[in-house]
C-alpha cells in the first residue's frame, strides 16, 4: 500500500449544501406541516367535475326527438322529488318518456362510463401501464363471447333482457379467472407484468372462438356486430338496477384503497417494502375493477377508450395522483358517456351510431388536443 | 443486540445460488457495505434481507427472525433505497415522501399531522422544504436521489439498505449523498448496509466491508483489511494500486498496458 499525502480532494468537502443542522434551525416542522400534504379531491376540482357531471345528465335528459324543454324536466324532477309547490307540466306520456325512457338511460350511461374510467385508472395504476385498459384481463372478449352464445344459441325468447348480460357477465367473469390461473400457473403471480401476458393469451383465445362462432352463425351477425360496438339500451331502470350493486361494490373498494394505489404506482418491490401485501391488495382491485366492467359492459357491450382516454385526460390537465385521480375519472367518465350517449342517439336520428365510435372519433381528437396543450408527461 | 444477523443465508435463481451461506451480523449504528464484482450476489443479498425473494437460512433483524415478522412489522423496521428507485413524474415531492408513512396507516387509513410531521421532519433534514410542492418530474438526478432518502426515513426504521445509492450520480452529488447518509447516521443511530461499486467512496464512508463473489463472502473487515491489491486482482480480475490518504484506503486503477 503506498502513502499519498491528503491534497487538494479534502477541499471538495466544503462546498456541501446546507446541512441538516441548518435546514432545521431555519424552519422547523411544526411551521410546515400544513404545507406537506398529499393533494386530495380538491374541493375546487370537485365541484369542476360535479359540475360537469350535472351538465352532462340535463343534456342527456334533455336531448332526444321529443323536445321537453329544461325548465320543465327541472319542474317535473323537482315534483318528483317533492319540493314544495313544485309540479310537473309535462303531459303523462312525457312523464312517461321522461322517467321510464330518458331518465334509466342517461343513469346507466353515467354508471357505465364512471366504471369504465374508473376501472381504466386503476388498471394503468396497478399495472403501472399508461396505455391499460379496463379490458387489460381479458373481460372484453370473454364477454364478447358470452354474448355472441346467447345471440348466436338461445331461443329468442330466452335470449331477452335477461340472459344477454348474464351471458356477456359470465364470459367476461370467465376469462377473468383464466388469466388469473394462467399467471399463476407461471408461478409469478406477483409479477403485474405476467398477468397482462396471461390477459393477452386469454384475450385472443376467447376472441377467436368469439370470432369462429360469430362466422358459424351468419344470420346472427349484424346482432353480435351491434353488441360488440356498444350502446346504451333504452330499457329502462331493470338494467340499471341490474348492474348498480357491483358498480356500487366495485366503486367503493376501489376508492377505499386509492391512496395504496399510489403506493402501488412505485412497483412491486418498492409497495413491498412499504409494507404493502402487494398481491392480496391488487387482487382486491382487480377484482373490483373486473367486476363492475364486466356488469358495465354486460349491458352496454364493448364501449371503448372511455377507460385510456378520460383517466389521461384528467391527468395530463390536472397531474394529481391516484389518490384524487380515481374519483375524478369516475365523476368525468359518468359525464362523458352520457354526452357520448347524446350524440350518438341524436347526430344521425332517428338511426342511432354505436357508442364505441362515438368514444373514439370524438375522444381522439379531444385527447390529441389535451396532449398538445399541456407539457405534462403520460404515464 | 446486533441490528442485522444472517446465518447460512442462500438465494436461488434459476436453480443457481446467487447467494450461498452468507453469514454475517451488523452492529446498531454500523455502515456496512457491500462490496464485489458484477454478479456477485450484492443486490440479491440485500433483496433477501428486505424479504422481496425466497431464500434459504435465516435472517434477524434486532433478534427477531424476519420471516416471523409481518409486512407491515418489516416495512417499520427496515427502509430500503432501491437502485433505480421509481419516481412518478406527476406525483410531488411531499406526496412522494408520504408515501413513506404507509406502514403506519394500513390499506384504508390516510395520513394524520403525526404523519405530515414525521414527513416534514424526513424533508427538512434532507433539506427539501422548499420542494414540498414540486413534482418528481422536474428534477434533477441529485434531487431525486434526496427526496428517494427522504422517504425512507420518513419510514422510521431503525435499518436502511442501499443498493448502489450514488449510482447515478456525478462525483460531487455521490460525495454529498453519502456525507448526508452519514450525518443521517450520526443523528439517528441509523443502520446502513449499503451495496456500493465505488471501492474509494466505499472506504471513506463504511466501517466495515463484506466483499461477495460468487455469491459467497470471501473477505470482510475494515476498508484497509479487505481493499488489498492481492483481493482485488483475485476476485475483480483488477490491476489497482491501493493507497492511504489520511488513513482510509483509496483504490487507483492502473494502465496495465502502455502504448
Amino acid at each position: 500500500m503506498k502513502a499519498l499525502r491528503r491534497g487538494r480532494e479534502a477541499d471538495a468537502f466544503r462546498d456541501l449544501p446546507a446541512g441538516p443542522e441548518s435546514a432545521r434551525a431555519d424552519s422547523g416542522p411544526s411551521r410546515t406541516t400544513e404545507d406537506i400534504r398529499a393533494r386530495g379531491l380538491t374541493p375546487l376540482w370537485a365541484a369542476g367535475a360535479v359540475g360537469f357531471l350535472v351538465l352532462s345528465l340535463l343534456v342527456g335528459v334533455v336531448s332526444g326527438p321529443i323536445d321537453l324543454g329544461v325548465g320543465a324536466v327541472l319542474e317535473s324532477a323537482g315534483a318528483h322529488l317533492h319540493l314544495p309547490g313544485a309540479t310537473s307540466p309535462l303531459s303523462s306520456t312525457e312523464e312517461a318518456i321522461l322517467w321510464e325512457i330518458r331518465v334509466p338511460r342517461v343513469v346507466l350511461g353515467a354508471l357505465v362510463g364512471g366504471m369504465l374510467a374508473l376501472a381504466g385508472a386503476t388498471y394503468q395504476g396497478v399495472f403501472r401501464n399508461p396505455l391499460a385498459d379496463p379490458y387489460l384481463l381479458g373481460v372484453a372478449a370473454g364477454a364478447g363471447l358470452g354474448a355472441t352464445v346467447a345471440i348466436a344459441y338461445l331461443p329468442e325468447g330466452l335470449r331477452g333482457q335477461r340472459a344477454l348480460p348474464i351471458a356477456a357477465f359470465l364470459g367476461g367473469s370467465a376469462a377473468v379467472v383464466l388469466t388469473y390461473a394462467v399467471g399463476r400457473s407461471a408461478r409469478r403471480e406477483r409479477d403485474a407484468a405476467t398477468l397482462v401476458l396471461a390477459g393477452v393469451t386469454v384475450a385472443a383465445f376467447f376472441t377467436a372462438w368469439q370470432t369462429f362462432l360469430q362466422q358459424q352463425n351468419t344470420d346472427t351477425l349484424q346482432q353480435v356486430y351491434t353488441w360488440i360496438l356498444g350502446s346504451i339500451p333504452s330499457t329502462g331502470w331493470p338494467d340499471v338496477v341490474l348492474i348498480l350493486p357491483y358498480v356500487a361494490v366495485a366503486g367503493v373498494v376501489i376508492l377505499a384503497l386509492r391512496r395504496v394505489v399510489d403506493v402501488l404506482s412505485l412497483g412491486d418491490d418498492e409497495a413491498a417494502t412499504l409494507g404493502v401485501h402487494v398481491g392480496r391488495v391488487r387482487l382486491a382491485l382487480v377484482v373490483a375493477a373486473t367486476l363492475g366492467t364486466a356488469a358495465a359492459v354486460a349491458v352496454t357491450g364493448l364501449i371503448g377508450f372511455v377507460g385510456i382516454i378520460v383517466p389521461h385526460a384528467i391527468r395530463l390537465v390536472s397531474g394529481m395522483s391516484y389518490r384524487a385521480l380515481l374519483p375524478l375519472s369516475a365523476i368525468v367518465g359518468a359525464g362523458f358517456l352520457v354526452l357520448a350517449d347524446v350524440i350518438a342517439r341524436t347526430a344521425l336520428s332517428p338511426a342511432e351510431i354505436p357508442l364505441g365510435v362515438v368514444t373514439a372519433f370524438f375522444g381522439a381528437p379531444f385527447f390529441a388536443l389535451v396532449l398538445r396543450s399541456t407539457r405534462g408527461g403520460v404515464g | 443486540m446486533s441490528a442485522i444477523e444472517l446465518q447460512d443465508v442462500t438465494v436461488e435463481l434459476g436453480g443457481r445460488a446467487v447467494v450461498d451461506r452468507v453469514a454475517a451480523t451488523v452492529a446498531s449504528g454500523e455502515w456496512l457495505a457491500l462490496i464485489g464484482p458484477n454478479g456477485a450476489g450484492k443486490t440479491s443479498l440485500l433483496r433477501a434481507i428486505a424479504r422481496l425473494v425466497p431464500y434459504f437460512g435465516s435472517i434477524a433483524l434486532e433478534g427477531r427472525s424476519t420471516s416471523s415478522l409481518s409486512r407491515t412489522e418489516l416495512s417499520r423496521l427496515l427502509a430500503v433505497v432501491p437502485q433505480e428507485p421509481s419516481t412518478p413524474p406527476w406525483m410531488t415531492v411531499s406526496e412522494y415522501v408520504l408515501l413513506g408513512r404507509t406502514p403506519y396507516l394500513g390499506p384504508l387509513g390516510k395520513e394524520s399531522v403525526r404523519d405530515r410531521d414525521a414527513a416534514g421532519r424526513a424533508l427538512s433534514r434532507l433539506d427539501l422544504l422548499e420542494y414540498g410542492a414540486r413534482r418528481l418530474g422536474t428534477l434533477s438526478g441529485g434531487e431525486k436521489q434526496r427526496v428517494v432518502v427522504a422517504r425512507a426515513l420518513a419510514q422510521d426504521a431503525r435499518i436502511v439498505l442501499l443498493d448502489e445509492p450514488t449510482a447515478a450520480l456525478d462525483i460531487g452529488h455521490q460525495q454529498q449523498a453519502l456525507e448526508l447518509l452519514d450525518s443521517l447516521r450520526a443523528e439517528s443511530g441509523l443502520t446502513l448496509v449499503a451495496a456500493m461499486h465505488d471501492l474509494t467512496l466505499a472506504a471513506q464512508y463504511a466501517d466495515r466491508m463484506l466483499l461477495l463473489d460468487g455469491g459467497r463472502v470471501v473477505l470482510e473487515g475494515a476498508p484497509a483489511e479487505v481493499l488489498t491489491e492481492a483481493a482485488l486482482a483475485a476476485h475483480y480480475g483488477a490491476t489497482i494500486d491501493v493507497v492511504a490518504v489520511d488513513g482510509r484506503v483509496a483504490v487507483v486503477p492502473r494502465r496495465i498496458r502502455r502504448s
